[in-house]
């Protein structure tokens, strides 16, 4: 089984701020860290190598500060790493980053399962997995909570929808995308963070592989950003005061009205 | 403060920090609460490869010393004192295989413990032999190839968790302290069993129960060095592990300085946060400062111990000695800071003053400690002149 996973250096949420002014991230002394969805895919990935054998790969695309990422899933297991970096590579938006790391996986080749998580929590865009999928022209399952089965090139999922989940077989290769209830990410064993801090990572610049100099960079991205603002702020709520027959009373009239004026528009 | 780790000692203090607040905080008051043995969190510390960090790489360890042993422990009891303790009592119990073992004993028993799957325990201490080692009752009888076992270990650290026991016995019980001898128990072995489990006033996610032997039959390739060596085994091994509970009172003298000074600054009082009333300050200093010093010793000690060093006691003595009295003063303090909210259950600091009394009475209780040194500096003026 070798196994292909995309990972994202994204900033810590966690400490986000927004200028008022601006309204965009102030990105400045915010620490980076592995996008958080993208754990639970390189944990899934170790998981399947110890059940089945083989390899585990991590491709991110990012600046060379990206390393950092790739090294830290070196230390959990990882076995290999690759970098794609390149300045042309710049203000990507998901259709050329999904189409530069489609093409670096094609250069790279040999994969049986690629996986993603099920979304950055930068962007929150969810389309970079499906897009990879899209450009290798292999099956996709989104929204993975569970690897059931992979047996004999097919692999069988559960697949997390609104109402439950959905059972899904699939030939390999193919992506999954996966959601935080599939497992629990494991912490870095000694071992392993001093074999990352040697480790070799490869890098990949546009040189290194056959690519369209249309779609990549900021040059390939259709996505026009109209304008970036934080959503308004929550008001205080109504605190209905009184009996509780009386406040139950209110409360009920309260969501009547607000149904119903909702209904109208 | 710098210590001037090396890199591979950063990474392992940095990996134990993140075990401790990642793993061992969320679930610290809930097993302290219900006396559970740490089993999960065992497991996190085996996968981390911390479990062998002290134990030599031929045997699957990571080849660290007492140094490395004692950065972990410390970073562990900064968020439970009891849990650290389940870690760092193996560690007491495979030292006397570490240091007095022979090839073939460590090729057997150092692996699976390096490797996290088994745990050892040290059993000294009985009911009527405490500080005084000598008074040990339980015995072992040579008949053929086998040493018989008979007698009741008590207070044992990791007692039924525990699958490999380092059991001090008298041979020959003529010959009192030099009359005792070292061996290696296995659990299960026919004729040991466990007796009650403590419930205790601190780290009570650790075990601590009886060892029972009758006519307990082990091979004679289970004693350690030679007939009579028991207790010199015994004080070398204490010489050895005291800087780890030492820094374990440094680890819970750290964690609880941390929540209090995180309460202070959140703590209103007179329209403003307790921090910033001298009265608070200046025992938030000297907690700091205090912890400082005891880290200094407790690394300074190791780091010798490490070297070579011959002469350990003493030096080994002061470490645990003033760490764990440090410990409880800044534990009691940190309390008081917390006022009210500190005596109430609800809020974890408490715990931290239940935990730091033991650092005061085991591994040789803080008199025993100032005996050592005593009889140390006796010694040194004797030989000076």
């Amino acid at each position: 089984m070798n196994i292909i996973v995309c990972i994202k250096q994204v900033p810590d949420t966690q400490d986000v701020k927004i200028n008022p002014q601006t309204n965009t991230l102030v990105r400045e002394g915010v620490a980076s860290i592995v996008n958080p969805f993208d754990m639970y895919a390189i944990e899934e990935a170790l998981r399947i190598k110890e059940r089945l054998g083989g390899k585990v790969t991590i491709i991110t695309m990012g600046p060379p500060q990206a390393e950092v990422a790739l090294r830290e899933a070196i230390s959990l297991g990882a076995d290999e790493a690759i970098l794609i970096t390149d300045r042309a590579f710049a203000g990507a938006d998901t259709w050329a980053t999904s189409y530069t790391l489609s093409k670096s996986i094609e250069k790279f080749g040999g994969y049986d399962l690629i996986i993603c998580g099920k979304q950055a929590i930068d962007g929150d865009t969810a389309q970079v997995g499906p897009g990879i999928a899209a450009q290798l022209d292999i099956p996709q399952v989104t929204y993975v909570k569970k690897t059931e089965e992979i047996k004999d090139g097919v692999a069988r999922f559960e697949r997390m929808t609104e109402e439950g989940y959905e059972v899904i077989e699939t030939p390999l290769p193919c992506l999954i995308t996966v959601v935080k209830e599939i497992n629990e990410p494991r912490l870095p064993s000694l071992r392993g963070k001093i074999r990352a801090k040697q480790a070799q990572v490869t890098k990949f610049t546009s040189k290194d592989m056959d690519l369209d100099p249309n779609k990549i960079g900021l040059k390939g991205s259709p996505t026009v950003v109209d304008k970036i603002f934080a959503p308004p702020k929550r008001t205080g709520g109504q605190v209905l005061h009184g009996t509780t027959p009386e406040v139950t009373d209110k409360l009920v009239e309260e969501i009547k009205d607000t149904v119903i004026s909702a209904g109208k528009t | 403060m710098d210590y001037l780790l090396t890199e591979e000692q950063t990474m392992v203090r940095d990996l134990a920090r993140r075990i401790a607040d990642e793993k061992i905080r969320p679930v610290a008051a809930e097993l302290d609460e219900r006396e559970e043995f740490p089993w999960e969190i065992m497991k996190v510390l085996a996968e981390s490869d911390l479990c062998g960090i002290y134990i030599g790489e031929k045997y699957g360890g990571m080849g660290g010393g007492g140094f490395e042993l004692s950065i972990v422990t410390e970073e562990l009891s900064r968020a439970c004192g009891g849990i650290a303790i389940c870690f760092a009592a193996t560690a007491l119990g495979v030292y006397p295989i570490i240091l007095h073992g022979t090839e073939e004993q460590k090729q057997k028993y150092l692996p699976d413990i390096a490797s996290g799957k088994k745990l050892a325990a040290f059993a000294l201490t009985e009911a009527g032999a405490g500080s005084d080692a000598s008074a040990i009752a339980t015995t072992a009888k040579k008949e053929g190839d086998h040493y018989v076992l008979n007698g009741t270990k008590q207070w044992i650290t990791n007692g039924g968790e525990a699958e490999i026991y380092t059991v001090i016995a008298m041979t020959d019980k003529t010959k009192g302290a030099r009359g005792a001898s070292a061996f290696i128990v296995e659990k299960g072995t026919p004729g040991f069993d466990f007796g009650k489990k403590e419930k205790k006033m601190g780290i009570r996610a650790s075990a601590t129960r009886e060892l029972v032997f009758n006519d307990c039959k082990i091979p004679k390739e289970n004693l350690l060095g030679r007939e009579g060596m028991g207790f010199i085994i015994a004080m070398r091994t204490f010489d050895q592990s005291r800087p780890g509970v030492a820094a374990q009172a440094i680890g819970i003298a750290q964690g609880a300085l941390d929540l209090a000074v995180k309460y202070a600054r959140e703590r209103i009082q007179f329209g403003k946060p307790i921090s910033s009333f001298q009265g608070v300050q200046f025992m938030l200093a000297d907690m700091a400062t205090q912890i400082e010093a005891g880290r200094a010793l407790v690394y300074a000690t190791a780091r010798m111990i490490d070297s070579g060093a011959k002469n350990v006691a003493k030096g080994s003595a002061m470490a645990k000695l003033f760490a764990s009295d440090m410990c409880m003063k800044v534990t009691t303090d940190a309390v008081q800071i917390f006022g009210g909210y500190g005596y109430m259950r609800d809020y974890p600091i408490e715990k931290y003053m239940r935990d730091a009394k033991i650092t005061q009475i085991y591994e040789g209780t803080n008199q025993i400690q100032r005996s050592i040194i005593a009889l140390e500096l006796i010694k040194e003026q004797i030989k000076s002149k």
